[in-house]
């Protein structure tokens, strides 16, 4: 049985944790960067997306077989699997600096595997709203894409904040995944702090930045998530 | 008196049900025509083939003895001549009362903001909701929201407009503020076609009242025809269950 002050010396190792905390909080900073980057990407590939997954016209087959191979294929292959072949793969064929960057790379892989996530929450809201909407937007002549446009769109991104919310907190997180082919962020920080004294406090550090960030955001999704439910369900049964 | 709607043996099935057989009639220029019948005689299915909502399986519709429902046709420009408005109102509920009416104005008629405004103003002023401008449609009584939603269909001008058993929703006391919207419109040169359930009201505003059943018109004459001397053993039959009902005085 390991005695409590040697736990204690490997995770909680006051000394060690001075040491690492301002490194990993300015490693941090490029976790942080990643997500502002790739946020926006995923937002505006996501509402393409389910847009494309939406569409009627019998002539637009062809977009919508893409964007559904797209959605499977991005959702069905493990994430780190496609951090390793895009942010990896792409830069060893040869490309010019600043191209071959695996954190440009690696950035590009994260946001692909989101949109497909994302998407499919913004496709849910588009199909939550109500077909006789579709029908009275049509009725007054607007075509299908004005009809999206101010018509469902509006609705449908007003329902799903929450769930987005939800993917956000997840994405923030996985940030740390890019960390596997190279820039040093926060996790690959307190990799090398740790190889540096064969201790475990920079992981501890490193997960209490996380923490700081992702439960005032997940609180904050619930909130929303309750204030939803308030304003559109029926009143609480005991 | 010219002909505004014409439909030459319109049928429309969902699936193995045949909602509308073998429907034709005419209709003409500033007629307020209602139609009658059980529920899922086909009445709302037939308004929203002549707006376009539905495609008919055969047969065609004829507007100003135009086809409108050839295949390829953009149904956009057709549905700004012919207004619907829904049982359940179908307001826009993340837009103002104001934008509700302004929407198909500026996107479709692409009409300044400030001539839309005004369009919108007068419009609501007439059918009394200027204090409900700026409101949004979860704020407002059924009775209003349906006001609202004529308001929206009456705003691009149509020359028809569809109501498709507007009072049906409604709570009793509210149903004689959106039938007094009716009456007013009767008259002003717009062709009216109500699919209705209120058949006192569809006696005295109709100048002609149809009666489906079984997906094809069963008998169409004069509202006194209809109401008082029915031929039609089908008619006869739904007219006596109406007036069990104590839905119309016989």
């Amino acid at each position: 049985m390991p005695r409590w002050d040697r736990v204690k010396n490997s995770f909680f190792n006051w000394d060690r944790l001075t040491f690492s905390f301002p490194r990993l909080l300015h490693a941090f900073v490029l976790d942080i960067k990643i997500f502002a980057w790739t946020t926006p990407f995923i937002l505006l590939a996501a509402v393409f997306i389910a847009i494309a997954r939406n569409t009627r016209a019998p002539a637009l087959f062809p977009v919508r077989l893409f964007v559904i191979a797209y959605t499977d294929i991005m959702r069905g292959v493990p994430v780190i699997l496609w951090i390793y072949l895009v942010g990896f793969g792409v830069p060893g064929i040869g490309l010019d600096r600043p191209w071959n960057s695996p954190l440009i790379w690696g950035s590009v892989a994260l946001g692909m595997t989101y949109s497909a996530y994302v998407a499919e929450v913004f496709r849910a809201g588009i199909e939550s709203v109500h077909e006789s909407q579709r029908a009275a937007a049509r009725s007054l002549g607007l075509s299908s894409s004005q009809t999206m446009r101010h018509v469902i769109l509006p609705q449908a991104i007003r329902r799903v904040v929450p769930p987005l919310m939800n993917d956000m907190v997840s994405l923030q997180k996985d940030v740390a995944l890019v960390s596997l082919i190279g820039p040093i962020e926060i996790l690959r920080q307190a990799g090398i702090d740790k190889a540096k004294f064969a201790n475990f406090t920079p992981f501890v550090g490193a997960a209490l930045i996380f923490l700081a960030i992702t439960i005032p955001l997940t609180r904050f999704t619930d909130w929303l998530l309750t204030r939803e439910r308030d304003r559109t369900g029926a009143s609480k049964v005991r | 008196m010219n002909a505004k709607l014409t439909l030459n043996s319109v049928a429309k099935s969902f699936g193995d049900n045949q909602v509308l057989r073998d429907i034709s009639l005419t209709i003409n220029t500033g007629e307020v025509v209602s139609f009658i019948g059980a529920s899922g005689s086909g009445k709302t299915t037939l308004l929203r083939c002549i707006n376009l909502l539905e495609t008919v399986d055969n047969g065609s519709i004829l507007l100003d003895n135009t086809e409108i429902t050839a295949v390829g046709l953009d149904p956009n420009p057709i549905r700004r001549r012919i207004g619907i408005v829904f049982q359940s109102f179908n307001l826009f509920p993340h837009m103002s009362i104001r934008r509700n009416v302004t929407l198909a104005l500026t996107e479709v008629l692409g009409m300044s903001a400030d001539d839309a405004n005004e369009t919108a103003s007068n419009l609501l002023a007439r059918f009394g909701l200027s204090d409900k401008i700026d409101s949004y449609p979860d704020r407002l009584s059924g009775g209003q929201q349906q006001r609202v939603a004529i308001a929206r269909a009456l705003a691009l001008n149509p020359e028809v407009l569809l109501l498709d058993e507007i009072t049906s929703a409604l709570d009793p006391e509210l149903v004689g503020e959106v039938l007094d919207v009716v009456r007013e419109l009767k008259g002003s040169g717009i062709t009216l076609l109500l699919a209705t359930h209120e058949m006192g009201f569809a006696r005295e505003i109709s100048d002609r009242v149809c009666f489906l059943a079984d997906g094809v018109v069963a008998e169409m004459g004069l509202p006194e025809q209809i109401f008082s001397h029915p031929t039609d053993p089908r008619t006869q039959q739904f007219l006596q269950r109406v007036i069990a009902a104590g839905r119309l005085r016989g």
